[in-house]
């Protein structure tokens, strides 16, 4: 129980990494570029975990109860909203693909070669 | 390489990549024994330093508000980027973007989700401006806050009032409203340089009372002009990319 | 003094936000726009030498929001400066002023995002430098990554841009969160995240696996920043297609911020904790020794002027990479004045290639054989910058070539003068090739490649219509330039002032203690012995034979068809061109395949020699 969450990191890393490298559709592409980042939030929030404890915010407890750690969750909360927003760059590279290339599958955007 | 050929090798690799990873991760200590000490002294020392009884907002704000100024402005780039990336050339003004399957019968919005959404637009905002305002106090902060007022305004246009939701939120005013609340943050730093401070210190009255709306110093303050940001940054965002595949129906002119 | 180390971060992002919120107000008045950029990035580039020039008396340490560290725990963000990351971030300001300046009148019209997107670009390089903390670090990554996508794609109207925008953002996305993954692992174990901290930290025991782990993939973001092979497919995508005075930027100084990035880390947080300095020695000089080849043997058969610039730039990141892989601080004080050489001619180069676009409307070397004798002045300009590029004294670079080689000298590793002056010399044949055939019309046209024809005649809508005279905002910045490069390689103290500062940032104990104590340790300068820092008739030798090795080398391949040769019609480097176009496939999916073979190669390496 230990380790088990971070066996989970590690495999999400590799199952998004697989579709990354397998996709046929930008859009599933960027996506899994997502599943990618998810890991790292996994990884963040196991990390900062505590046994026993509660969510670092007092304003009903009093101040000194364990809490787990904020660090993490404050990276990791900034984390996911601004990668909404990278996401939904990505994204709109994916329409303009579209528009200019008329297809979506990245193998067929060999506009550079060598 | 060929897709097969790219399987295979990534298989092989990744292999290897999880062995070596794996090894790095059995080196934590285990999940739940978070050894500290980041964590804890600042558990320990934040309600007191900064009377905000949200100790997440005051890492996000305070302690690591330089880090959240870096964070709030991938945002506006991100959004501006995605106005740079779409925004209309010469030629597309003239025609509308068509969606590639217009010739099919596009179902008119029903009565059904027009009554629910356009009720639900109210309460939305209170929400987000709650949370945005809230943040030295509870689970709440202007991320969270900003990105439940960007969902009121989508809510507009699924209630079927696409023009009523691009007179909302024209990019012009957007990409301004995001650059004032990204502004605004920064100058609130350099505010509290001009008190003769650091950086980002808190300069403004703490509050007698942790957890009050009133207190936390600036935490609050740079909360709400975050929520703001992200907001429009949001709805920016929604708006340019629901403008690529405009569709005019015929009867919501 | 201390307040300008904020606002030299705060004062771009500001900036940028203002342009963005008077949108209305610049719409009709594009001159104003322009120069408030300006001023912002002159302004940044004046706050930044201060700063460097401030540093020389010691290291400086900013503490964001008030909170120092308390008992050795850091509990807010600093900025840890000293001369070298002071002078990386002046030099960066420096080059996006002089791109701002260009950009005037290279750009027909444009909207207010470009100078936002410039200026937020900057910030976050600017950031990335001068921070003392490791996910601050990250997040002027991001900041800068961002801005650099969407600068990409900036020319809409192409179809080149986007792929090059996605593979751009792909790739440096996957190595960015592989980084973000290590840094929560060491976060995982030292409970820190202050460089300094962590480095304390760790530093008493032996390395395990975890200590290795996190190394490395902290290392696989900066890596692929820095275009090191195997991950560096994406950069001559993104070059061929960012509008020119962006790629001043990503040749110039963003691929460089990648390196800086690894020797931050390196020395700052993993030095003493993971020893074993011969086995990460030779892993790292593999690694640059590979790259340098490969950022070679590709920039020759290029007839694509930026993309012939930028693998131009990836053979000298590798050699970058290897002076900082040598672990000395004569190496890195080579690799330091090699960076600042280059940036200033990388930038000259990309700068004389937009004239070239904007007054002849092609960058295809085959069709522009000749058509470059209209343009005297940026000729003149481009040769020169050219010449420095193969490391003729007294331009910075042959300083940083000969100091590397130095270095290895002193190692024992006598081939790595070799490595240095025969990849400098095919990339500077290179370059002086196009220099000699397109602005002199010296020997034949090299060979049409099929596939260039269709790319080229894409990229005349990037600038203005041609007009009779080059003008002057696009002329002086290449020219102030390569100025400067001249002016650096003659300064009399650069050698002891750069390796002052080399030996500073390498001492791990003394950063650690003036970060978190305040304290200023005696620099040990005494217990590293100085190595020789005067400009040395050997460097000046080294450097002559390497452009004696370039205009011969160019001369060959100019006049390749009316040498007698025993196979007539063959080009040299026709066998090279399959292999190429294999590697440098274009679709991204080959480009993480890569990163992952490289992180499970590298993972392997570091495992068996550390780990024993």
């Amino acid at each position: 129980m230990h380790v088990f969450p971070f066996v989970v990191v590690a495999w999400i890393l590799i199952v998004g990494l697989y579709g990354i490298i397998t996709s046929r559709h930008l859009i599933h592409q960027i996506v899994c570029l997502i599943v990618v980042q998810s890991s790292t939030y996994v990884l963040l929030l196991g990390v900062g975990y505590k046994t026993g404890a509660v969510a670092p915010y007092f304003y009903d407890i009093p101040p000194n109860t364990p809490a787990v750690d904020p660090v993490v969750q404050a990276l990791a909360l900034t984390d996911v909203v601004v990668e909404a927003a990278v996401t939904a760059l990505l994204l709109a590279f994916a329409v303009q693909a579209h528009k200019r290339f008329g297809t979506l599958d990245p193998e067929e955007l060999r506009q550079f070669q060598g | 390489m060929t897709p097969r050929q790219r399987r295979w090798i990534f298989l092989v690799a990744a292999a290897g990549m999880l062995v070596f990873y794996l090894w790095g991760l059995v080196g934590l200590p285990g999940f739940g024994h978070y050894p500290g000490p980041y964590g804890d002294i600042i558990n320990a020392v934040a309600v007191g330093q900064t009377h905000a009884t949200g100790v997440v907002s005051a890492v996000n704000f305070e302690y690591r508000g330089f880090d959240t100024l870096g964070e709030e402005f991938i945002l506006f780039t991100a959004a501006t980027g995605v106005a740079t990336v779409l925004r209309h050339l010469r030629e597309e003004r003239d025609t509308a973007a068509e969606d590639e399957n217009s010739d099919r019968q596009v179902p008119v919005t029903s009565d059904a989700v027009r009554m629910v959404t356009l009720a639900f637009i109210g309460p939305t905002l209170v929400v987000g401006w709650y949370l945005a305002t809230h943040a030295q106090t509870s689970p709440s902060g202007g991320f969270q806050g900003g990105v439940v007022l960007a969902t009121a305004f989508v809510l507009v246009y699924l209630a079927g009032q696409f023009i009523v939701f691009k007179r909302l939120s024209p990019v012009d005013l957007t990409d301004a409203v995001d650059a004032i609340g990204a502004g605004s943050f920064a100058v609130i730093g350099v505010a509290a340089l001009g008190t003769g401070a650091a950086y980002l210190a808190n300069f403004l009255p703490l509050g007698s009372s942790p957890g009050a709306v009133n207190s936390a110093g600036t935490i609050a303050l740079i909360s709400f002009c975050v929520g703001i940001e992200v907001a429009a940054a949001f709805v920016l965002i929604a708006g340019e990319l629901l403008e690529q595949t405009l569709i005019i129906r015929e009867g919501d002119r | 003094m201390d307040s300008l180390l904020p606002l030299a971060v705060v004062v771009p992002l500001l900036g940028a936000a203002g342009i963005s919120t008077a949108n209305p107000l610049f719409g009709h008045r594009r001159w104003l726009l322009d120069a408030v950029a300006i001023l912002v990035a002159a302004a940044v580039t004046g706050m930044l030498v201060t700063i460097m020039l401030g540093t020389v008396g010691g290291q400086r340490v900013y503490w964001f929001a008030g909170f120092p560290p308390v008992h050795g725990v850091a509990l807010g963000i600093d900025f840890a400066v000293d001369q070298l990351n002071a002078g990386l971030a002046a030099l960066t300001a420096l080059l996006v002023t002089a791109a701002l300046v260009f950009s005037w009148r290279y750009f027909e019209r444009v909207a207010t995002y470009y100078h936002a997107l410039m200026l937020v670009f900057l910030a976050g390089m600017v950031g990335f430098c001068l921070t003392g903390d490791i996910f601050d670090l990250f997040v002027w990554f991001e900041v800068m990554g961002v801005a650099a996508y969407a600068l990409t794609a900036y020319r809409i109207e192409e179809r080149g841009p986007i792929q090059g925008a996605l593979n751009f953002a792909i790739t440096n996305s996957v190595g960015a969160y592989l980084s973000l993954s290590g840094i929560a692992l060491i976060y995982g174990r030292t409970g820190a995240l202050n460089m300094a901290q962590i480095g304390q930290a760790i530093a008493g025991h032996p390395p395990d696996g975890l200590v290795v782990v996190a190394f490395l993939l902290i290392l696989m973001g900066l890596l692929t920043k820095a275009s090191v092979a195997p991950f560096h497919f994406w950069l001559a995508d993104a070059h061929a297609v960012a509008p020119t005075p962006v790629c001043v930027l990503f040749s110039g100084v963003m691929v460089e911020l990648g390196l800086y990035g690894i020797a931050r880390v390196y020395w700052s947080m993993f030095a003493a904790g993971l020893g074993h300095q011969a086995s990460i020695t030779a892993i790292l000089l593999s690694l640059g020794v590979l790259t340098a080849v490969v950022g070679a043997l590709f920039c020759f058969r290029q007839r694509h002027l930026k993309r012939l610039l930028a693998f131009s730039t990836i053979n000298h990141a590798g050699l970058f990479l290897i002076g900082i892989a040598l672990l000395t601080p004569l190496g890195l004080a080579g690799a330091a004045v090699y960076v600042l050489g280059h940036g200033l001619v990388k930038a000259a180069l990309f700068l004389c290639v937009g004239i070239v676009l904007h007054r002849l409307g092609s960058i295809n070397e085959t069709s522009l054989h000749g058509r470059g004798r209209r343009l005297p002045l940026t000729g003149a300009v481009f040769l020169l910058a050219a010449l420095g590029l193969a490391d003729l004294p007294p331009f910075a670079l042959y300083l940083g070539a000969g100091w590397i080689g130095h270095s290895g000298d002193s190692l024992g590793m006598h081939w790595i003068t070799a490595v240095v002056m025969l990849t400098s010399a095919l990339v500077g044949a290179a370059v002086l090739r196009v220099a000699g055939g397109v602005f002199y019309g010296i020997g034949d046209p090299p060979s049409e490649d099929p596939h260039m024809a269709e790319e080229a005649s894409e990229e005349t809508s990037e600038t203005d219509e041609a007009k009779g005279r080059t003008p002057l905002s696009m002329i002086v910045p290449p020219a102030v330039l390569v100025g400067l490069a001249i002016a650096a390689g003659l300064l009399p103290h650069l050698g002891s002032l750069v390796q002052s500062g080399a030996v500073r940032f390498q001492d791990q104990a003394a950063y650690n203690a003036t970060v978190l104590a305040g304290a200023q340790l005696a620099h040990p300068v005494a217990i590293m012995p100085t190595e020789d820092a005067a400009p040395t008739l050997t460097d000046v030798i080294t450097g002559l034979g390497t452009v004696a090795a370039s205009l011969v080398l160019a001369l060959i391949s100019l006049y390749w068809r009316r040498l007698p040769v025993l196979r007539r019609g063959y080009e040299p480097g026709t066998g090279l061109v399959g292999p190429i176009r294999r590697f440098q496939s274009g679709v991204v999916n080959d480009y993480v395949t890569w990163i992952v073979i490289g992180l499970a190669c590298l993972g392997g390496a570091l495992a068996f020699t550390i780990i024993r």
